[in-house]
């Protein structure tokens, strides 16, 4: 179904209802998976739930390697807790995905065949106890921010899947930052380790809202559909207006040394990330893009006799179950 | 045959005695573990006091082509709403 829809001419479609199409997105109603739509909108709808699912479900791997090594019982627990909930926001975002006729599965095959991607962040390691803190402060943080705004997306399953996701999510910034607290209010040794973490962390965050507005293929039509609805360097100033007087109050020094007040603007300046370095980890040559890659197909590979034996056992059951009747 | 898991759709009642309400679906071999997934999904913040799964093949729904003749009969019966009828102030509250 999914090689199908790639493969449909958006020219064959009726300009009629091409404009209603976009009548209603302008009207602010929310766009149903039975309604029609154009197909380039239901196929960046399918590329971008996609990427966010597989975003939910990679970003458990950095962050599920430190479940054992927690320094306490509680933060354990609430790491197990956070996990989990990264497994749920996957869940949901699939299940928004499928409502426009693409399988789970064709999504997962195609992540694992390197043919979708997932967020860049979740290429980089986490390498102590402070980058668990840093994560969930940060890019957490950051998929608040553009998640929150993503509720407000013109179609209505992925809408409803953000509001459920912002709803769970400021617990995990919170947790990720009292870790860090703990840490910088701590010795001097963890205090170094917070800022160590802060500063390897700070630009891929900033690079989660994607490439700077003038660069960004995909922007201007999903602006229109309002598959986005605020744009990348907007969705970037907020994150790093929110986030300073947070790195402030820990007194840490801030990650990056263009960071300062503007007053004219009314909002921070700060430094481009490398940009160069992005695309590196796009195209696969981030630190850990080999790792997360082949951890999932492991764990895909590894699971399937256990999906299988309980399909085979569904079904068995049901069948027993007509043949009672 | 496919080998990906049924497609449940779930609805949980909350606390306060509302009706059970669509909250989203999840992929499960059968009904048991439907159940057991919708808890670990949809119920992880007391969200919940019951729990409906059904197979979403099985859900019949109205096609958006239809909404005309389906919802056009009720725009017309506006003396369905009881602002309709104007009950002087004399007579109190109705």
């Amino acid at each position: 179904m999914y090689a199908q829809m790639i493969t449909a001419e958006a020219s064959d479609e009726d300009p009629k209802l091409l404009e209603e199409f976009q009548a209603r997105i302008d009207r602010d109603e929310k766009i149903e998976p039975k309604d029609w739509m154009p197909m380039a909108y239901r196929k960046t709808l399918i590329r971008q739930i996609g990427q966010h699912a597989h975003s939910e479900v990679v970003g458990q791997l950095p962050e599920g390697n430190w479940i054992t090594r927690a320094p306490t019982l509680e933060r354990k627990a609430i790491l197990l807790a956070k996990v989990q909930d990264e497994a749920g926001h996957g869940l949901y975002l699939y299940s928004a995905a499928e409502t426009l006729g693409v399988s789970r599965d064709e999504l997962v095959e195609l992540l694992h065949e390197g043919k979708m991607k997932y967020s860049s962040i979740f290429n980089y390691p986490t390498l102590n106890w402070a980058d668990i803190g840093a994560v969930g402060w940060l890019v957490d943080g950051a998929a608040i921010v553009n998640q929150v705004a993503l509720q407000r997306t013109s179609y209505g399953p992925y809408s409803r899947a953000m509001i459920r996701i912002c709803k769970e999510e400021s617990f995990h910034a919170r947790q990720g930052y009292h870790a860090i607290m703990q840490m910088a209010f701590g010795t001097p040794a963890q205090k170094a380790m917070a800022q160590d973490a802060v500063n390897r962390l700070w630009f891929p965050a900033i690079m989660m809202f994607g490439p700077s507005d003038s660069e960004s293929v995909h922007s201007e039509q999903s602006m229109q559909w309002k598959i986005k609805v605020r744009s990348n360097d907007d969705l970037r100033q907020q994150f790093v207006d929110q986030t300073v007087p947070q790195i402030e109050y820990l007194g840490l020094d801030l990650p990056d040394p263009g960071i300062k007040w503007n007053e004219e603007r009314g909002h921070y300046d700060y430094s481009d990330p490398d940009w160069s370095e992005f695309f590196n980890v796009i195209k696969g040559k981030g630190p850990c893009n080999v790792d997360r890659l082949n951890d999932r197909t492991n764990a895909w590979e590894d699971g399937a006799w256990v999906r299988d034996g309980l399909l085979a056992h569904g079904r068995k059951k049901a069948a027993a179950r007509t043949a009672a009747e | 045959m496919s080998k990906e898991w049924p497609l449940w759709e779930v609805f949980i009642r909350g606390q306060h005695g509302l009706s059970h309400r669509h909250v989203g679906s999840l992929h499960a071999p059968d009904a048991e573990m439907a159940i057991k997934n919708a808890r670990d999904v949809y119920t992880r913040r007391n969200e919940g006091v019951s729990i409906w799964v059904v197979e979403a093949q099985h859900i019949a729904a109205s096609s958006p082509e239809e909404k005309g003749p389906l919802y056009e009969p009720s725009n017309s019966k506006v003396y369905r709403h009881p602002t309709f009828f104007d009950i002087p102030e004399e007579v109190g509250h109705m």
